[in-house]
Formats: structure tokens, C-alpha cells, sequence
């Protein structure tokens, strides 16, 4: 370990925001990537749905910052280990299209964060998405692996500036309190979505690696509700998805990445 | 019934030269309840007969999703399909894990060929005793495979194997030159027609059979029995519509090439 | 088409654009030597993939993806191919342009550098490219580009191929050299404006 040079690792930086509510969650990451002081581009999408391998919807997508290799071999992995216990676990048979729920996802994605415990993936992860009441969830980590449910977080390098904002604006019950509340936001779908378009651009204001220029400011995120096996932003925001969830190409696959156009 | 000195073990050659025991596990495969295939330019249809072993059990799963872009129906020994498919999939997952993109079918077919043909050259193994329907679409268009346990696999435009296919292969050879053009329904109710001539008489419902399609803006998936039991009601299957019974119904289960007793077949 | 030993221009006729099957071009800067080392692999694979003899061939995207996971796996073993690659190609009608760098970063888009280009060259893309961008002005776009590397660059010398792809092949051009003009006033006295500072 004393032979690792600070050459394996680089932060290409980026932020990611999740907001559970009670019946929906909103997950979200800027588009740029960049190294130092230069832009790599202004066009690459950290947020990954786990399954567009095999299928054509997900309980949860995963959002990454950190190191853009790490993060891509992180995706590629859960996303390959998900298709064998597909394959293997009778109960995810393929007929009825069942995926691993969101709190599976979560402890998969914990397992494989630890399994390279000593030396790490550089990635800072979030995972959204309805666990098995369709309620929203949201999973934050550390690039080992400790990871926790909560109602919100965020990550990344407007992580820091971000959080505070969204401690504030949530109203989100106090963790501290006893009995224990749901820890989702009382907030609706729409108010989520726009705080969380306005820590976007909060966030840009004090951080060169969260985007900057207005015009390549694309804004993703994904919402589900309980009885949809899609996004509920398919009806929702159907106006502004770029891409129809629906749209199967043989050669490629579904695209499902449910591009928001944010000026 | 074949018992001769030369089928002791899958190495050894008669002096006809044959490999007696990987015809023998040719014949597992018509031993198997029927799967049929066929292909338009943009879809291929899977349809399997499912026959449960017993009253009171389920039938076995005799199609098998292997990537958005492939599937499989088998017919024979069907814990011997499944750990091929389990291979197929991980072929499909390694693919893409390397290029991003789907697997070509001709490749996917050549390495599971490979994989049946070692079994035929090594003493301590035994040949694979299924056949496999392999159905693709990739960029050189839709595909439609049969692999049998001799490591042979075959391109077809439509081709049925296991118990009874002899009657759908009649069917389906008086058919087949209209398949290229075929909508995907009209392929479902061909495939239907099909599976109905392997029953034998017996009514055709949703229930004895599975159906899969996958082509171009459609991903391989098994259709829901609901929907093929509205194809079948709509087709009126059951009765006078279904074309009259194939030539062949007292020559199924037995090969059909004109074979000389003892020689070798050049087919398999 | 410089390689350099340190501050030394030590191989002056290095062609660092290369083919890659039917549908792909390879650009590299870095270890040279590790560039051949990879140009070895992708004649395995190229190889490999025309000796099925189906139809079937690997496109600009599969050779990134694959460039990609040969580039992160060694940096996993501590023993990085120092490159940074650029990837291009057209197949099926489909363009295709990315980069890797030598941990295994990677990312598409509509124009990509390496080395001192990323801080050089791709301002002035980011300026002046478009989509329907002409072949012609797409080469000169780069030898604007390459003239500015040039002249900022010491380890670039005047000595530069362009290379082209598209649906009907691949045509890389022969060695040649841009015009330069060295009488900038900037370039004659070089520490005006900074005086006192050394």
C-alpha cells in the first residue's frame, strides 16, 4: 500500500443530490467533468441505471462523484452483479420483471464498496429510488461503504455547500427524535424538484466543478411512484424529457436517461 | 435398442463412422416436448409446448431471456438448457461489459456450438442432451439458430425440434416463404398454428403453451398468457380454421432424411 | 510527430495516428512505447474479431469501451500505460468520438485533446465548432489549433498528419508542415511587461 502513488486516483469532480418524499424521490447530478482546472466535458451524465442492461425500468439509480474510472467500473460491476442474481435468484424471475428493490441495491452496493476496502474506489455515491412500501429512499455512502438510509443527501464537490441548505430547507423531522419519524420530506414533488434546481445553482455560484454555464446546464433526475414501473416524471414532466423512456434500440439498449433541460 | 460394442463411451467410433453416443443424445432431444421457431426480416417468435410431469406439478421453464437482444427455447434435458443459458448469459454480460455493446448472434451460436462439441471428444464427459433454439437481433438483422448436442448449429428461417415437431415442421415447411415478410402477429399466429400441430389433437390453450418474441424496437420477452389467449380465441385455433393435418403425423418422431441404416449422418 | 526524451526531440517521424479496424482511428500522446504496446493489443483483437468472418466488426465504440477497461485494469495493477487516447470513428452511420486517459478516464464528446491540447486547443474548439461543420473546416479548425500548440509547445515540432473517417474509409495524410510566422511582437521580446520578476 505504501507503494500507491497519488497518480491512481483523480477527482473529477461533480455533485449529487437525492430528496425522499413520502411517495416519490428525486435524484440529480451535474453533467460536467473535470480535472484541475480543465473541463473534460460538459456532458457526462453520473447518474447510472443499475439495470439498462437487461431491463427496461429500475427501483433505484445510483449518482456518483469522485474518480470518473472508478465511478464507470462501480457501475459496470453492480450493474453486471445485478444481472447474475437476476439470473440465479428465481424470485427476480424474468418474466415478471421484478429487479432487486432499492434496500438490496443498497446493501450491494455497500458490499461492493467494502470488498475494495484497501483500495478504494474514489467514488461518493448516492442511491435513490422506492424501496418495497414505494415509499422514497435515499442511501448516502462513503467510498469504503458505511452507508445510511436517510430522507436526503448529497455529494460530491458542492456536497458541503449543498447540505446545509437542504438541512434547513426540508423540514425534513429530526433525526434525534424519539420515536423515530420517517425521515422524507413533507415537501412536494414540484417543491423538491425546485429546491433542488435552486441548490443547483447555488451551488455553481462557489464551486468550479459543479456547472457553471447556463446554456450546458443539464439537470438530471428520476422519480417514481409506487404504481408505475416508470419514472413518474414520464407523465409528469413528459414535456420536458428528452429521451422517451420507452424507446428501445436492439444495438443499444434502453436509454434511460431522463435528461432535464434547465435554463 | 441401440446397444452395440462401439456406444460405450462418446470417444469411440463405429466403423461406419458414427459417434453413437452423441446420436444418442440427439435423441434426448426429440424426446423433449416440442420448441419452434421462426423469423420474419425484423422479429423472431419462440413458442414452446409445456407438458408438466405430472398432475400435480408445474411444467418446467422452457424459455429463457439471455440479453434484451436473445433468448432461448430448448427442447431435451432441460436442467442441461439451463446451464447452457446460464453460459449464454454470461457470454451476453462479459460482452458488454468489455464494449457496450450486445453480443452478434453468429458469435454467441459458434461459442455455444464450441462448448457441445468438446463434450463429443472427451471420454470423461457427456454430451449436452438439449437443443437449443436461439433467437437474435443484432446489426446484421434477425437470427434464428438451432444448436444440438453434436456441437452442429444451423441458421433457420423457422425449425421445430422435440416430441411430435415433425408435424410443425410440415407446417411450417408449406409456410415458410411468406415468413420474411411477415408482421409480428402474423408470426405469433404461425407460431401458434405450429405448436398446435405438435398437440396432436389435443386443444390449444394458453396454458400448454409459451410464447416469446424479440425484434426490432422490442426487447425478448415472454408474451403474457392473457395475450396469446386472445391470439388463440381470435384465431378460433381450436377448430376448422387450423389447416388441414400435415402428411406426417404417423412418420413423427422419426427422422425423416433418407438414411441408409448404419451409415453416417451428415446432418447432425 | 515528435517523441521526446525529456527536453530532448529524440524521434522526429513518430506517426501517432492509426487505423484500427474498418471503422476506427486511434490518436495517442505519451510513452511511445506503451503506444505500440497498445496498438499491439488492438491488432490481437482486430484480428481476432475479422477471423469470426461474419459480418459482424468492431466499431469506434467498442474500441473505446475496450481501450477503456485495458487502460483502468492496468492502473489497477500499478502499472499504467502512460497514454492519453483519442478514439474516432463512423459506423452504420453513427459518429463516434472519445478519449481515455491513463487511469482509465474516459468520456465522449463533439471534440477532444490530449495533453496541453485540453488547455490549448479545445478553448478554440469550444469557440468555433458546430455541428454541421464542413471536412474543410474542420481541418482547418485543427491546424489552427496545432499552429497554437505549436508555437507554445516546445516539445512540438512542425511536423503533423491529419487523418480522416468516414462511412467510406479511412485516409491518414502524409507528414507535412504548417506555415508559421514568428514575428509576433509578443514573441520578440518575451519578458516585457514582466520586468523585475527575474
Amino acid at each position: 500500500m505504501a507503494l500507491r502513488g497519488d497518480w491512481v486516483y483523480e477527482n473529477n469532480g461533480g455533485t449529487c443530490v437525492a430528496i425522499a418524499g413520502s411517495d416519490y424521490c428525486v435524484v440529480a447530478a451535474d453533467t460536467r467533468l473535470s480535472v484541475g482546472y480543465s473541463i473534460h466535458t460538459r456532458d457526462y451524465s453520473k447518474i447510472c441505471n443499475l439495470c439498462d442492461l437487461l431491463f427496461p425500468a429500475d427501483k433505484c439509480v445510483l449518482a456518483s462523484s469522485g474518480f470518473q474510472g472508478d465511478m464507470k467500473a462501480l457501475q459496470k460491476n453492480l450493474a453486471a452483479k445485478h444481472l447474475v442474481s437476476v439470473h440465479l435468484l428465481h424470485i427476480y424471475q424474468h418474466q415478471h420483471n421484478k429487479q432487486m428493490s432499492c434496500p438490496a441495491m443498497a446493501r450491494l452496493l455497500s458490499n461492493t464498496l467494502y470488498y475494495k476496502r484497501f483500495f478504494p474506489y474514489y467514488t461518493f455515491n448516492i442511491l435513490g429510488g422506492l424501496d418495497n412500501e414505494g415509499k422514497g429512499c435515499v442511501y448516502t455512502y462513503d467510498a469504503v461503504g458505511s452507508y445510511e438510509r436517510v430522507g436526503y443527501s448529497c455529494q460530491g464537490t458542492g456536497g458541503a455547500l449543498i447540505m446545509p441548505v437542504l438541512d434547513n430547507q426540508l423540514k425534513s423531522p429530526s433525526p434525534l427524535l424519539l420515536p423515530a419519524r420517517d425521515a422524507v420530506t413533507p415537501l412536494s414533488e414540484s417543491e423538491a424538484v425546485d429546491l433542488v434546481k435552486d441548490v443547483f445553482a447555488s451551488a455553481t455560484e462557489r464551486d468550479i466543478y459543479t456547472v457553471r454555464f447556463p446554456i450546458f446546464f443539464f439537470f438530471q433526475f428520476l422519480a417514481f411512484c409506487e404504481s408505475d414501473i416508470f419514472p413518474t416524471q414520464q407523465h409528469a414532466y413528459s414535456s420536458r424529457v428528452l429521451n422517451d423512456p420507452n424507446e428501445y434500440d436492439p444495438l443499444i439498449g434502453f436509454r434511460l436517461s431522463y435528461r432535464i433541460m434547465h435554463k | 435398442m441401440f446397444r452395440n460394442q462401439y456406444d460405450t463411451d462418446v470417444t469411440t467410433w463405429s466403423p461406419a463412422g458414427r459417434l453413437f453416443q452423441v446420436e444418442y443424445a440427439m435423441e434426448a432431444v426429440k424426446q423433449g416436448s416440442a420448441a419452434i421457431g421462426l423469423r420474419s426480416a425484423t422479429h423472431i417468435v419462440l413458442a414452446t409446448v409445456n407438458k408438466a410431469t405430472s398432475e400435480l406439478s408445474s411444467h418446467q421453464k422452457k424459455i429463457f431471456k439471455v440479453d434484451d437482444h436473445i433468448g432461448v427455447a430448448i427442447a431435451g434435458l432441460t436442467a442441461d438448457g439451463r446451464v447452457l443459458s446460464r453460459y449464454l448469459r454470461n457470454e451476453c454480460i462479459n460482452h458488454s461489459f468489455v464494449y457496450e455493446s450486445p453480443l452478434p448472434i453468429s458469435r454467441l451460436v459458434i461459442q455455444l456450438a464450441d462448448k457441445a462439441q468438446v463434450c463429443t471428444q472427451r471420454s470423461w464427459k457427456r454430451p449436452y442432451g438439449v437443443g437449443l433454439l436461439v433467437a437474435g437481433l443484432d446489426e446484421t438483422g434477425a437470427h434464428l439458430y438451432y444448436n444440438c448436442p453434436s456441437g452442429s448449429y444451423f441458421e433457420f428461417q423457422s425449425i421445430a425440434i422435440g416430441s411430435r415437431s415433425q408435424a410443425a415442421k410440415t407446417y411450417l415447411e408449406r409456410r415458410f416463404e411468406g415468413f420474411e415478410k411477415y408482421s409480428r402477429e402474423e408470426l405469433i399466429k404461425d407460431g401458434l398454428f405450429a405448436i398446435k400441430e405438435t398437440l396432436q389433437g389435443e386443444k390449444l390453450t394458453s396454458a400448454i403453451c409459451t410464447v416469446a418474441i424479440v425484434g426490432v424496437g422490442e426487447p425478448f420477452h415472454v408474451i403474457d398468457q392473457q395475450t396469446i389467449e386472445r391470439v388463440i380465441e381470435s384465431l378460433d385455433i381450436g377448430d376448422e380454421d387450423a389447416p388441414p393435418p400435415a402428411v406426417a403425423e404417423s412418420a413423427a418422431d422419426e427422422p425423416t432424411a433418407s438414411q441408409e441404416p448404419g451409415t453416417a449422418p451428415m446432418d447432425i | 510527430m515528435a517523441g521526446s526524451y525529456g527536453s530532448t526531440l529524440r524521434y522526429k517521424n513518430v506517426e501517432r495516428i492509426k487505423s484500427i479496424g474498418k471503422h476506427t482511428l486511434l490518436g495517442a500522446s505519451g510513452e511511445v512505447s506503451d503506444f505500440q504496446e497498445i496498438l499491439r493489443y488492438l491488432d490481437e483483437l482486430i484480428i481476432y474479431d475479422d477471423m469470426w468472418d461474419d459480418g459482424n466488426s468492431l466499431g469506434p465504440k467498442e474500441v473505446h469501451n475496450y481501450l477503456t477497461r485495458v487502460m483502468y485494469n492496468r492502473r489497477n495493477k500499478f502499472d499504467p500505460l502512460f497514454n492519453s487516447l483519442v478514439v474516432g470513428g463512423v459506423k452504420n452511420g453513427q459518429k463516434y468520438l472519445g478519449m481515455v486517459g491513463m487511469i482509465g478516464t474516459h468520456y465522449e464528446d463533439n471534440h477532444v485533446a490530449t495533453g496541453f491540447g485540453n488547455h490549448l486547443a479545445r478553448p478554440l474548439m469550444r469557440a468555433e465548432w458546430h455541428e454541421d461543420m464542413s471536412f474543410e473546416e474542420a481541418v482547418k479548425l485543427l491546424e489552427k489549433c496545432l499552429l497554437v500548440l505549436l508555437y507554445r509547445d516546445r516539445s512540438a515540432i512542425n511536423k503533423f498528419q491529419i487523418a480522416k473517417i468516414t462511412e467510406v474509409g479511412v485516409t491518414i495524410s502524409e507528414p507535412y508542415a504548417l506555415k508559421t510566422f514568428w514575428g509576433f511582437l509578443a514573441f520578440q521580446n518575451p519578458t516585457k511587461g514582466a520586468e523585475g520578476s527575474w
